[in-house]
Parts: C-alpha cells; sequence; structure tokens
C-alpha cells in the first residue's frame, strides 16, 4: 500500500467519478439514479481512501510524508509534487468526508440537473485535496484558483433568487485577492529560483521583499477566510447558494485562508508576519465583536450563520499568527471544528428550507414539537458553535484565547466576547425556531428527519465530539510541523535581539 | 473504580433516558436515571466516609487537550472538599430524582426531564472532581447548559425561553472572566494543573504583571477574574439576575440547580483556589464585599415578593453572599460547611414550595394561598423545618454554620470584614422575617384560593413526601453532624482549604463576644416576629406600609431595576450596533466602497472609455496628431 501514489489517487478519483457520470446516457430517471450512485460510491470511496492517509501517517516524523514527485514544467523547475504534513493531513478526510455527505443530503433535495450537480461537486471534491496536497506553489495555485469555478456554477445554478449578483461578487472578489498572491508567487520565485513549497519553508526572503510579499498574499488569504472588512461576499453567497454549496464552502474553502497563512505567510515571511501580526490581530478581534453584533440583528438564518463563521475564523486568524504552540494548533482546531459545526449547521438550516421553502427565522418557531430528533441535532451544534466544553468548538476556542493572551490580553479579551456574544445569537436563533407553539398550518404538518439526513448528520455528531474530548488524536500529529513554524518565528525574535 | 462509577453513571443514566426514552417508554425511563442515581449516591456515600480526613489523591483517565505545558486530563480529584460536595450533590440529587417522579408524573415529556437532571449530576460531579481548571470549565459549562434546558423545559411558554436564554448567556458573561482567568493562571504558572497553581501561588505573591496594558498585583488579577466566574454562577450581585427567572423551570429543578448545588459551583471554585486566594488579600476584599452586599441585597427584594419560589430564589441569592463573604474573610470552611447545610435546607424549602404549589394546581403566588396548613400537614411541617434551619435557629442545620460565618466575620481583620457582619447581621434579620412572612402567607390566615381550588387541595403522594423526609433529616442534622467541617485544623479537607495566619480565623472565631455570638438568634427572633405581627396578627399592616413607602416599595418589589437597567445599557445597545454595523457598516461602507462601489465605478469608467470611441476617423487622426506633437516635444526637449 505504501508504494501507491495516495496522495494522487485520492485527490483524482473524485474527477474520474465525475467522468464517468457525464458519460452517462440514457433515460432522464435512470441518468440521475445512476448519477447520484456514482457520486456516492466515488466519493465514498475517496473518503475511504483518505482514512487511509491518516492511517499511515507517522505522527512523530517531522516533514512531508506520502510525497510524490514528477516532472511538471521541467524549464522552470515547476514540479508536480505532493505531500502532507500534520496541519493539512486533517483537513483531506474533512473535504471528502463533507462531500459524501453533500452527496447523501441532497439525495432528495436535488432535483434539478442532477447530473451536473454531482459532477460539479465531485470536481471540487478532487480540487480540495488537491489544494491541501499540493507541494509547489504553481501546483498549489492552480488548484486554489480552479476551486473558484465549480463553486462559481454551483451558486450560479442552483442559487437561490439572487443567485448571479452573489456568484459574482464570489467569484470576482475571490479573484482579485489571488491575483495579488500570483504575482506574490512570481516575485518569490524570481528570488529563491524553486517553487517548491517545502524547500520554501525555511526560505529566507529579504526583509524589504518580505513586507510586499506579504500584503500581497494576505490579500488573497484574507479575502478567503474571509477577514473584516472583506467579508461582505460570503453572507451573500451563503445566503444563495444550494445547501451543499454552503456547507463546502463554510466547511473546507474558507479554511484555505487559515491553510495559506500557515503555509505561506507563516513559515515564508517569519518577520513580516510577525511585524504585520497586531494587525491581523486587531482585525480579528474587529471582525470577532463586529460580526458577532451583525449576526445578533439577522433575519435569515443562513445570513446569522454566516456571520457567526466570518466571527469563528476571526479566531483561527488570530491563532495563526500567535507564536506559541497553542495558538496555531488551536486555530488549526479551530479551523477543523469550524469545518464540522459550520457545514452541519447550514445543513441543519437546509432542513427546514427543504420542507418549508423559507429561511426567515420568524417563519418558524415551535418545531420542537413535531421534529424532535432535529430539535437535539440543531441543539447539539448550536451549543458546539458557541463553544461548549466537551464539543470541538471549546477546544479550538480556548487553545486560541488562552495562547493568544501569553502575547497579548487585550486580544483575548475581544476574542472572548465572542464566547457572550456567540451565545446570544445562537440561543436567540433556537429560541425562535424550535421554542414556542407552532402558529402556522404548514408547520403542523413538518416531518422530522428522514434516514438520509440522519446519516448524513451522523458522522459530523461523533467528529464533533471526539475532537472535543480526545482531541490529542488530531493535536498529535501536528505537534512536528507545528514546531517548525514556532521555529522558524522564534528565529525571528532571536535575529530582533540579536539586532537590538 | 468507585470514583468513575459515582461520577459517570449518571451520564449513563442520562444517556439512556435522552437517547432511548421514547423507546423504553416514561416508567423505565424513570427507572434507569433514578437507578443509576442511587448508584452514584451510594458511591458518593462511600467516597465521602473514605475521604474526609484522608489522603487526597487523583484518578486519571485520559489526555485531553495536550500541548506543551498545557497539560489537561480529564480526571478525578478526591479529597476532602471534592467527597463532600459529591456528596450534596449525588445524594440530593438522588433525592430529587425520586422526587421528580412523582412531581412530573402527568407531565408529556418525562424522559426527557429524567435524563436532563442527570446530565446536570454528571456535569457537576465533573465540576468538583477536576484537577485542572479546563475541566472545571467543562463542568462549568456543562451545568450551565443542563441549567439552560432545564428552566426552558417548557418550551412553549415565551417566559420560560427568555429565563432560559438570560441564565445562560448572564452565566457566559461569568465565564468570560473565568476564561480569562485561566489564560492568566497559565501564563503565569505556565500550568491549568491545580497542583502546579497552588504549589506555586505563595512564591507569585507580591508579584506583578501587565495585563489589559497596567500592571496589575499577579494574584489579584488572577484572583478577581476567577470570581468573576463565580459571581455569574453563584448569581452575585450584579450577575444575579438570571436566578429568580430560573425560577420558570419545573420545581425540582429550582431545587436541585438553583439551591442545592449549581448555584454554589462559586462558592466552591473561590474554597478551592484558597491556596491562591489567601496571597490576593485585595481580591478576597472583593469576594467578601460583594458577597455581604448581595446577601444583604437580595434578602430586601425577597421581603416584597409575591411569588414563593421567587422569596426563596432570592434566599439563595442571599445565602450564596453569605458563602463568599466566609471566603472573603479567609473562612473558606465555614462557607462550604453553609454550602453543605444550605444544600439540604433549601432543596428542603424549594420541595416543599413544590409541593404546595402541587396542591395548589400549579398556583405560584402566595396573595392566592393562606389558610392550607391544615391540609396539607406533613409539607406544613416540613416547610417549618426547613424555615427555622434558614433563619438559623439553635441546631438546626443552619445555626451551626451562619453563626460560623458571622463569627469569622467579626474575628476577621480583613478589609471589609466588619461590614461583611453588619451587613450578614441586617440580613439575617431580613432572612427571619421573609421565611416568617412566607410561612404565615402560604399557609395561615384567611384562605384566598379559589372554592375549587380549595377543595382539591391534597397532601402530596409517597414518593414526594420520602425525599422531603430525608432532607429534613439533613436540615435537621446535618449541621450538628459535620461540624468537624470548622475545625481549626482543617483536617477534614484533607489539605484542600488552606488558610494563613496564625492561630487561624477558624480558632478565633470562638473568642467573639457573647454579644456577637447571640445577635444573629437575637435579630432572627426579632425578624420573625415582626413577621408574626404583620402578617398574621395585623394583616392590614403591610398593605398601609407598602401605600406610606411606595417608592421604596416598588423599588424593592422591581428588583432594584436591574433587568430594566440592563436591557437599557446592555440589551437594547447591541443589537442597534449591531443593525447600525449591518446596513451601515456592511451596506453601505464596506460593500459600498468595496465590491459594489468598484463594479459601478468600472462600469462608469467603461461606458466613458467607450464614448471615446466615436467612429470618426478625423478623431482618431486628431488624436494621433497630437500624440506625435507631444512625442517628438518630448524627444527634442528632455531626451537629448
Amino acid at each position: 500500500m505504501s508504494d501507491w501514489p495516495l496522495l494522487s489517487l485520492v485527490t483524482f478519483l473524485p474527477l474520474l467519478g465525475a467522468a464517468i457520470i457525464l458519460v452517462i446516457r440514457g433515460d432522464g430517471e435512470v441518468v440521475i439514479r445512476n448519477a447520484r450512485s456514482v457520486a456516492l460510491w466515488t466519493s465514498g470511496v475517496t473518503f475511504l481512501l483518505s482514512l487511509f492517509l491518516v492511517a499511515g501517517f507517522d505522527p512523530a516524523q517531522p516533514g512531508f510524508q506520502f510525497v510524490e514527485r514528477a516532472q511538471w514544467l521541467p524549464g522552470l523547475g515547476v514540479e508536480y509534487h505532493m505531500g502532507i504534513d500534520g496541519i493539512s493531513l486533517w483537513f483531506i478526510p474533512l473535504s471528502a468526508l463533507l462531500t459524501v455527505l453533500v452527496v447523501v443530503g441532497s439525495w432528495y433535495s436535488v432535483e434539478h440537473r442532477v447530473k451536473e450537480y454531482m459532477v460539479a461537486f465531485l470536481v471540487m471534491d478532487s480540487l480540495m485535496i488537491g489544494v491541501f496536497c499540493a507541494l509547489d506553489m504553481v501546483l498549489f495555485y492552480v488548484f486554489f484558483e480552479a476551486i473558484l469555478i465549480p463553486m462559481y456554477l454551483i451558486i450560479g445554478i442552483w442559487g437561490g433568487p439572487r443567485r448571479i449578483y452573489a456568484s459574482f461578487k464570489f467569484f470576482l472578489y475571490t479573484l482579485a485577492g489571488s491575483v495579488l498572491f500570483l504575482i506574490a508567487i512570481l516575485a518569490i520565485f524570481l528570488e529563491t529560483g524553486t517553487t517548491d513549497l517545502a524547500v520554501l519553508q525555511n526560505a529566507e526572503i529579504p526583509l524589504s521583499m518580505q513586507y510586499w510579499l506579504w500584503i500581497a498574499m494576505f490579500a488573497a488569504f484574507a479575502v478567503k477566510v474571509p477577514m473584516w472588512p472583506f467579508h461582505t461576499w460570503l453572507p451573500d453567497a451563503h445566503v444563495e447558494a444550494p445547501t451543499g454549496g454552503s456547507v463546502l464552502l463554510a466547511g473546507v474553502l474558507l479554511k484555505l485562508g487559515g491553510y495559506g497563512f500557515l503555509r505561506f505567510s507563516v513559515p515564508m515571511l517569519p518577520e513580516a508576519s510577525a511585524y504585520f501580526a497586531p494587525f491581523v490581530f486587531t482585525l480579528s478581534a474587529i471582525a470577532v465583536v463586529y460580526t458577532s453584533l451583525v449576526a445578533l440583528v439577522q433575519q435569515d438564518m443562513k445570513k446569522l450563520i454566516a456571520y457567526s463563521s466570518v466571527a469563528h475564523m476571526g479566531l483561527v486568524t488570530i491563532g495563526c499568527f500567535t507564536p506559541n504552540a497553542l495558538g496555531i494548533q488551536g486555530s488549526v482546531v479551530q479551523m477543523l471544528s469550524h469545518g464540522v459545526v459550520s457545514a452541519a449547521l447550514f445543513m441543519v438550516v437546509g432542513v427546514v428550507y427543504d420542507r418549508i421553502h423559507s429561511r426567515e427565522i420568524a417563519r418558524y418557531g415551535g418545531l420542537a414539537d413535531r421534529m424532535p430528533i432535529y430539535a437535539v441535532i440543531f441543539l447539539f451544534f448550536s451549543m458546539a458553535s458557541v463553544g461548549l466544553p466537551g464539543t470541538s468548538g471549546f477546544v479550538g476556542e480556548v487553545m486560541v484565547i488562552v495562547g493568544v493572551f501569553q502575547v497579548n490580553s487585550w486580544v483575548a479579551a475581544l476574542a472572548a466576547t465572542g464566547m457572550i456574544l456567540g451565545a446570544a445569537y445562537m440561543l436567540w436563533l433556537y429560541r425562535r425556531v424550535i421554542f414556542g407553539t407552532i402558529t402556522r398550518d404548514d408547520l403542523k404538518s413538518i416531518k422530522d428527519l428522514r434516514w438520509n439526513e440522519m446519516v448524513a448528520f451522523a458522522p459530523l455528531v461523533l467528529l464533533t465530539l471526539w475532537l472535543g474530548i480526545y482531541p490529542v488524536f488530531f493535536t498529535r500529529p501536528m505537534e512536528p510541523a507545528v514546531a517548525h513554524l514556532i521555529q522558524q518565528t522564534q528565529t525571528v525574535d532571536t535575529a530582533a535581539v540579536a539586532g537590538e | 473504580m468507585l470514583y468513575t462509577i459515582l461520577v459517570f453513571a449518571p451520564l449513563v443514566g442520562a444517556l439512556i433516558a435522552g437517547l432511548f426514552g421514547r423507546m423504553i417508554g416514561d416508567r423505565a425511563s424513570q427507572v434507569v436515571t433514578c437507578g443509576f442515581m442511587a448508584l452514584s449516591a451510594a458511591c458518593a456515600i462511600a467516597s465521602f466516609f473514605l475521604n474526609i480526613y484522608g489522603e487526597p489523591f487523583k484518578v486519571v483517565l485520559f489526555d485531553w487537550i495536550v500541548v506543551g505545558s498545557f497539560d489537561t486530563q480529564w480526571a478525578l480529584r478526591i479529597d476532602g472538599l471534592s467527597a463532600s460536595m459529591m456528596l450534596v450533590v449525588s445524594f440530593i440529587s438522588f433525592l430529587i430524582h425520586v422526587y421528580s417522579v412523582g412531581y412530573m408524573a402527568e407531565d408529556a415529556s418525562i424522559p426527557r426531564f429524567m435524563s436532563y437532571l442527570s446530565l446536570f449530576t454528571f456535569a457537576m460531579l465533573m465540576l468538583v472532581t477536576s484537577d485542572n481548571l479546563i475541566q472545571l470549565f467543562f463542568g462549568w459549562e456543562g451545568v450551565g447548559v443542563a441549567s439552560y434546558l432545564l428552566i426552558g423545559f417548557w418550551y412553549d411558554r415565551a417566559s420560560a425561553c427568555a429565563a432560559a436564554m438570560k441564565a445562560f448567556i448572564v452565566n457566559r458573561v461569568g465565564d468570560f472572566g473565568l476564561i480569562l482567568g485561566i489564560a492568566a493562571c497559565y501564563l503565569v504558572f505556565d500550568s491549568v494543573q491545580y497542583d502546579v497553581i497552588f504549589a506555586n501561588a505563595a512564591s507569585f505573591a507580591d508579584s506583578t504583571i501587565v495585563v489589559f496594558g497596567y500592571e496589575f498585583n499577579t494574584l489579584t488579577i488572577i484572583g478577581v477574574l476567577l470570581f468573576i466566574g463565580a459571581m455569574g454562577k453563584s448569581a452575585q450581585l450584579g450577575l444575579h439576575t438570571w436566578l429568580p427567572d430560573a425560577m420558570e423551570g419545573p420545581t425540582p429543578v429550582s431545587a436541585l440547580i438553583h439551591a442545592a448545588t449549581m448555584v454554589t459551583a462559586g462558592v466552591f471554585l473561590v474554597a478551592r483556589f484558597s491556596p491562591l486566594y489567601e496571597y490576593a488579600p485585595t481580591a478576597l476584599a472583593m469576594v467578601a464585599f460583594i458577597g455581604a452586599s448581595t446577601a444583604f441585597f437580595a434578602a430586601t427584594i425577597g421581603m416584597v415578593q409575591n411569588d414563593i419560589k421567587r422569596v426563596i430564589a432570592y434566599s439563595t441569592c442571599s445565602q450564596l453572599g453569605y458563602m463568599f463573604f466566609a471566603c472573603g474573610v479567609s473562612a473558606y470552611s465555614a462557607g462550604v460547611f453553609h454550602l453543605f447545610t444550605h444544600a439540604f435546607f433549601k432543596a428542603l424549602l424549594f420541595l416543599g414550595a413544590g409541593s404546595v404549589i402541587h396542591a395548589m394546581h400549579h398556583e405560584q403566588d402566595m396573595r392566592k394561598m393562606g389558610g392550607i396548613w391544615n391540609k396539607i400537614p406533613i409539607t406544613y411541617a416540613m416547610m417549618w423545618i426547613g424555615s427555622l434551619a434558614l433563619m438559623g435557629i439553635p441546631f438546626f442545620a443552619g445555626y451551626y454554620s451562619k453563626d460560623a460565618i458571622l463569627e469569622a466575620a467579626w474575628a476577621s481583620h480583613a478589609p471589609f470584614a466588619r461590614y461583611a457582619f453588619w451587613l450578614g447581621i441586617g440580613a439575617a434579620f431580613l432572612t427571619a422575617f421573609y421565611s416568617g412572612r412566607l410561612l404565615w402567607l402560604t399557609f395561615h390566615g384567611t384562605p384566598r384560593a379559589d372554592h375549587h381550588t380549595m377543595e382539591h387541595v391534597h397532601e402530596s403522594p409517597m414518593v414526594m413526601l420520602v425525599p422531603l423526609f430525608c432532607l429534613a433529616g439533613g436540615a435537621l442534622f446535618a449541621g450538628w453532624l459535620a461540624q468537624g467541617m470548622i475545625a481549626p485544623d482543617a483536617a477534614w479537607w484533607s489539605g484542600a482549604i488552606f488558610m494563613r495566619g496564625e492561630p487561624n480565623i477558624l480558632e478565633e472565631l470562638h473568642h467573639v463576644p457573647t454579644l456577637v455570638r447571640f445577635a444573629p438568634l437575637i435579630v432572627g427572633v426579632a425578624g420573625f416576629g415582626l413577621s408574626l405581627v404583620l402578617y398574621l396578627l395585623v394583616p392590614s399592616v403591610p398593605g398601609r406600609i407598602a401605600a406610606a413607602l411606595r417608592p421604596v416599595y416598588l423599588f424593592l418589589l422591581n428588583k432594584w431595576y436591574f433587568d430594566e437597567l440592563y436591557d437599557r445599557i446592555f440589551v437594547q445597545p447591541a443589537k442597534a450596533v449591531g443593525s447600525v454595523f449591518w446596513r451601515g457598516g456592511d451596506g453601505l461602507v464596506i460593500d459600498g466602497f468595496g465590491p459594489d462601489g468598484v463594479a459601478a465605478a468600472t462600469g462608469r469608467l467603461a461606458r466613458q472609455t467607450a464614448r471615446l470611441q466615436t467612429g470618426y476617423v478625423y478623431h482618431y487622426a486628431f488624436a494621433m496628431l497630437i500624440g506625435v506633437a507631444a512625442l517628438v516635444t518630448w524627444y527634442l526637449f528632455f531626451v537629448r
């Protein structure tokens, strides 16, 4: 097994599935059925294969594992170079799992252009996994940008009434940031003569250049995260996107920003990262307070959760630039947690949207009566979102807050206000949707979760608890990679001390 | 193994009843949860006798969050303090499980209720056995959620939903302080383990630390931040507003969570951190000040409330104040002793009140009760026992602990000790007054309920009465039996509670003047006597007093207007600011100058550029000519 190009297999298997779906021909009903089962099988096998990565990963070994290399553009030294370390490891099964759940969850609810829908998600699956495996800047960039296309189509075709505006805003906004990133990649290549990320993890780039490069990369990643004030595309995109699109958008795509910071900004530009850390802290702290307050007054369920995402991602960006293991590991845990919990929350909204076709909070009320299982699932993920200890949300939150307190107590305090405000908006949402008495007739006949919905929620519940109760399982493999990042930042300190 | 069963048995019960409750039915859910609780309580009794005066140790289960020195395990820390707490929690919880079988018999979702109760108990046990601050926080939030769920148990009532949310959010405000306290602890001690923190606290006694841009005494800032957490959970002045509203929950919940156990978690935290607080006198002064103020403040409100449960709720708030100021004058043992006795008699009072409410068809307003003492004599007797214990009448449980607290306050030289003593005496007077008022209004006088209700007033079934008897036993004898808690050598706690000073405060409290010793009794009798006069002998007087002192009466009745104040300065502004940020910040500013603005500008620019392309050859020729001229000029003048 170890000789297999496992990463390539995991990355391109979904693409193969997409190709198969494309060539399916025949009667309308048959095509739809076959497209669904092909999508389920390929995404399922991809997920299982990704578990082999977890099983085969050696947590003690520093550096990249499962490395694959092949010539690509030999003249430029650009290679097809794949590999993972403890930071990227968990994002691969996460992406693969969420794709499976999207396929399962949309089994009945998507009836329009099913074939294309499944193709779009399988392509997404491929690209998401690829971006976390890529160890060459150009390769990374290709995946990073290509993801926009299926997502753009998903929002634009299967989205809500304002889908055109939302998909354009999403596409152009993120593209604008990425252009600068491309320039940064070129500049790094010209400076160092390599595009190999594994080599660049220890790059020594001149200080004067670092600042400009940092800003260029920041533009790309800050939009992806998204950080305040580059976040306004997110609520629109989420509101218009179909449930599956929101799940992957919140679950994986936002993480590319945080992952980018940890893979590019912090290790390659350590001095600049230290220099700009207060700036990131400021924006992130504003994000937590500002978007939490905005979430408080939302009338649309998806918008509320979208804004809460921005607030939670604020903790991630704080953690990325905290120069200690607690902060950085915390930010990765927070990304994983948010990937699971916010994805689940969007699925939670999707459940009632499929039934009533409204996301307006005031439209609901008293669902606990008719949908007890749903009420429990909703409560569980609300609590995870609020950061209840024992769920994944808490672990990431406490690690980041305690971590950043070591360097800046104000940032920690502002980040911690999210605990209070988060409880306020989530519980208020829950109260308005689930508690109370049913007043509307169509809600009286609403049905509780279907089997496919329960199947889709079950692994997320499990993961939330697993991350919450035994996070060591997830953090231990990260340790060598995070230690390396810390080492990079600490060379800054010693350099600074020497400079004084 | 004993301890693992003790803590996890309630969780098993909660999971079975919660997940499979609808499958196995009401009766089975009750049996399962009560059974596992009984198991837990039996273990708790065993552990109590094994571990008071014993050696502390811990049972490590498995790793939790481990990042370098941030090293936390799921572990059970067993010593005199946690063993005493576990006894209170498990035993009373068991009684309340049993009581609930009767009280909730007609409810539609019994399995859910039983499951929540057990879940709460599990979280509380995790809290008291925590070995590090992070696990403490787990229990802390866990009980918060259970409390949220139980207050909002009747989710179709708007008031219950609001109260549940309020409880959780106000608690979160406290937790905000707690989490920063934890972060500060880690910054200072490089660990969140109790052992490390307590072992090194003394060495940081006079050090300072820069937090939030200011230089603070290290231990003071940690102590204050942790105490903010304690204030939230224990409903102390400022963060108390959720507790009275929490009475929206079913009465057994009020007894278990909002009287006997959860709300005492703050006191537990301060007592647990006595090795740290002892070196942080400023933080202790704050504890004493807030505790004493709350004790008095809550008692003033308790005097005028009409809802029987709210009177007891304010009484709880007030008694928690006593426990805190005991800790504030370093008499932690006395604080926890009061916690211990209070758990019994307050649970008794609540369950007794529940029995009254049950008998009166869910009527809670004392103005609509009266004249029922001979119809429910057993409940009546139980309420008397509970009230006498609360008033601190000699040889009832409350007498031992409350006296110890007031004597300690007198004997102490700590800042605010005298303040605490006098407010404590005042509160003792008020306590006796409102306790008497409650008894007279509820049971005596002319019946004020309607005829139909009065006809159906009935004694509760045995399944509810037996727990009352057990608690009454506690209210009678717990003080006398557990006097060892306040022995000056603190051996009971097996090292968990630390006191400085030679002789320590528990020694000194034996040397207070006789008048001080009898003061609580004197004011108690006076207060009780006054209530007797006002509410039994001449019942027209209270109305006249209220009318004469209308502003004061309204001020007290409306709970010093805290809710209104908080609504104005926190809730409304938060919503307003949120709206401004959303419509103004996101909509107008960010989108206006950002994506939408850029898009519009691009469009304008494109249109204007397009206008240049007129299609007339002479326009293009003219432009070319100008261009050539400019180039030639530039070449001639600058390049050469």
